[in-house]
């Protein structure tokens, strides 16, 4: 690491930042409805967003500083097992093209803000509603706090994180600062705000990337001397288990792990509030599906990523923390103000996925928690209030995680809530194609299933931790190492169907389904289909 | 059964057939890991395992984008077969 404060690289970082702040705070006079105060229009945007914007936010959305640090940093540590992102991202398409429109046609015949809104009115179960949006919290919460990370890793390549032995107030102030702007243009935009924003951060992440995948391995003599270096730097033993690091090619056992690491990972990304947040916001059913299939330029932009991890093997890059491997690596090789480029589109990448990540949080705290369980009479605007403030106090509390707590708490847990998540999956998923499933019996496979993952979880050791030490482990009865999610996952729909056999023969109440049929396939246009949020009528429509 | 004025087409078609087709093949192409865990051929020096998994994406965009037209299309046709009397 270079010593001191990389100067140009943090000029051109503040520049961006500060644009960006801007651009924040106007998003609140962009595309604006007449009634501002109603949660479709704070949270969802109005839910007015066309193809563009659409792709751009989602895009935004899922493929966070997280992803473009912790991929290439898992290629970095182990070779060709960190690439499984790229599956991964690719069945996530296929398979959300087939269920993402009937949720967003069911949600705006209804009006439901979440997934959980979707899951009451489905299976007239608020219990069911509350075990989603609590699993939705829970899983979300380290996902902001992961956030945090990623704009550390580059302010510490930069120099401005201080030392170890620096006050810890100054070592933390660019982060707050960075923190309190977000929180504040949040607050006050809603999610026009990352929309808007997303705009820069793709764009910027886009650049960096192509010029990174040319220039690098030119500087470096061709993938050919990258990819050599890298396989006799992997094949090298691990002191500490006698093992080599990884291999440029997955061995025969660890095939079934990179397998359903890609399936687990792809059926629970769309499970994760801030994806469903971001789809809802759109204007039709056809831009959902259109987005299907543009979405996947991102899977390519994150494939190539994820070679830089390869590049950074090849170049030599040593750090301590596998995290800063990918900063290091762009400080290393582009001259200073390209660094600070890069940097920024990192640090933008960041603050995207945190302000949806919070406006899901806030949402399904006010929709499932605050209006069902406190006060059932909340008007739009006093919803409004609440989801506001239930988002800086996500932040805050992720703030606090992040700097309170070892970082390996916060990867930990975001770990737990891919396994989490995915426990939603047969409520949600299954209950827009059938209504045959008890709403007991998914109830009862979700508990098994967080029960189970938790523990198996849990059970994990690595050479560095004795618990939560991976997301794999061995899968009962088939004896191969697979992802422990996709495990809880199977076991949880196995409950589920076992259960609602037994509960229909026992006749147990089936709780009243306030959709139709019809509600699945509605498009904008279609009779009591909101397009954009008409002037001030808005919410009487029902 | 004449009678019914609605003839509702049936569900399984061979367009529909091909739909699926189309969104399944990306699962069993990514998921049999054991077709593309090896090194050669290179493209560029890039080994297979990994310029296979990036044609992948286009490939399954395509597939996709396939599936999306020929779905409108299914779509279209159904509405116009049902009528604009529906509406």
């Amino acid at each position: 690491m270079k010593d001191g404060v990389n100067g140009v690289a943090l000029g051109v970082f503040i520049f961006f930042f500060l644009a960006v702040t801007v651009l924040g705070f106007l998003a609140a006079r962009w595309r604006r409805a007449e009634n501002e105060h109603s949660l479709d229009e704070w949270g969802l945007g109005g839910r007015s967003f066309g193809t563009w914007i659409t792709w751009f936010l989602l895009g935004g959305d899922l493929y966070t500083a997280y992803t473009f640090v912790a991929v290439p940093a898992a290629v970095y540590a182990a070779g060709a097992s960190g690439f499984f992102a790229v599956p991964y991202t690719i069945l996530m398409y296929p398979l959300i093209f087939t269920f993402l429109p009937r949720l967003w046609s069911v949600s705006h015949r209804h009006g439901y803000v979440t997934t959980s809104d979707f899951v009451r009115g489905r299976f007239g179960s608020k219990g069911l509603s509350l075990a989603v949006a609590v699993t939705g919290i829970l899983a979300t919460m380290p996902y902001i706090a992961l956030q945090l990370v990623g704009i550390q890793a580059v302010l510490d390549v930069m120099g401005v994180g201080g030392g170890e032995d620096t006050n810890w107030f100054v070592k933390d102030l660019p982060l707050l600062i960075a923190f309190g702007v977000l929180a504040a243009y949040t607050y006050s935009s809603g999610l026009r705000a990352p929309a808007l924003i997303a705009f820069v951060k793709d764009t910027l992440i886009y650049i960096v990337i192509a010029v990174a995948i040319i220039y690098i391995p030119i500087k470096l003599g061709g993938f050919d001397d990258v990819f050599a270096k890298a396989g006799e730097a992997l094949g090298q033993a691990n002191p500490a288990t006698g093992k080599p690091r990884g291999a440029v090619t997955p061995p025969e056992a660890g095939q079934w792990t990179y397998a359903t690491l890609a399936l687990g990972s792809a059926l629970a990304l769309f499970m994760y509030p801030h994806s469903i947040t971001a789809t809802l916001s759109s204007r039709s059913r056809e831009v959902i599906r259109r987005n299907t299939t543009i979405l996947p330029l991102y899977s390519l932009m994150l494939g190539l990523l994820a070679l830089l991890g390869f590049m950074a093997i090849a170049a030599g890059v040593k750090v301590s923390n596998g995290q800063l491997a990918i900063p290091q690596l762009f400080e290393d090789m582009f001259p200073d103000w390209f660094t600070g480029v890069a940097f920024a589109a990192i640090g933008i990448g960041a603050l995207v996925p945190a302000a949806i990540m919070s406006i899901a949080a806030a949402n399904l705290f006010t929709r499932n928690i605050y209006k069902d369980f406190i006060k059932p009479d909340a008007t739009p605007a006093e919803e409004t209030k609440v989801s506001k403030l239930v988002s800086l106090l996500v932040k805050v509390g992720a703030l606090v995680f992040v700097l309170t707590m070892d970082k390996t708490v916060a990867i930990n847990f975001q770990l737990l809530g891919g396994i989490w998540i995915m426990q939603t999956f047969p409520s949600l998923v299954g209950g827009l194609f059938t209504r045959w499933f008890h709403r007991w019996a998914l109830l009862a496979g979700w508990a098994v299933g967080m029960v189970y993952g938790t523990a198996a979880a849990y059970g994990v050791a690595s050479p560095t931790q004795k618990h939560f030490g991976g997301s794999s482990k061995e899968i009962p009865g088939i004896g191969e190492i697979g992802y422990i999610g996709l495990t809880a996952f199977v076991l949880n729909v196995l409950v589920t169907v076992v259960l609602t056999v037994v509960l229909k023969a026992v006749k147990a109440p089936e709780g009243i389904d306030e959709t139709k049929p019809g509600d699945y396939t509605a498009d904008s246009g279609d009779p009591d289909v909101q397009v954009e949020l008409p002037p001030a009528t808005a919410g009487s429509a029902h | 059964m004449s009678e019914t004025p609605e003839v509702r087409p049936p569900v399984v078609t061979p367009v529909r057939v091909i739909i699926a087709l189309c969104l399944i093949a990306p699962f069993v192409a990514m998921l049999w890991v054991g077709s593309y865990a090896k090194v050669d051929p290179t493209l560029i020096g890039i080994p297979f395992f990994y310029w296979y998994q990036m044609l992948w994406v286009l490939i399954s965009a395509a597939l996709t984008m396939l599936a999306y037209k020929l779905w409108q299309r299914d779509q279209r046709a159904r509405k116009a077969a049902s009528g604009g009397a529906a509406r």
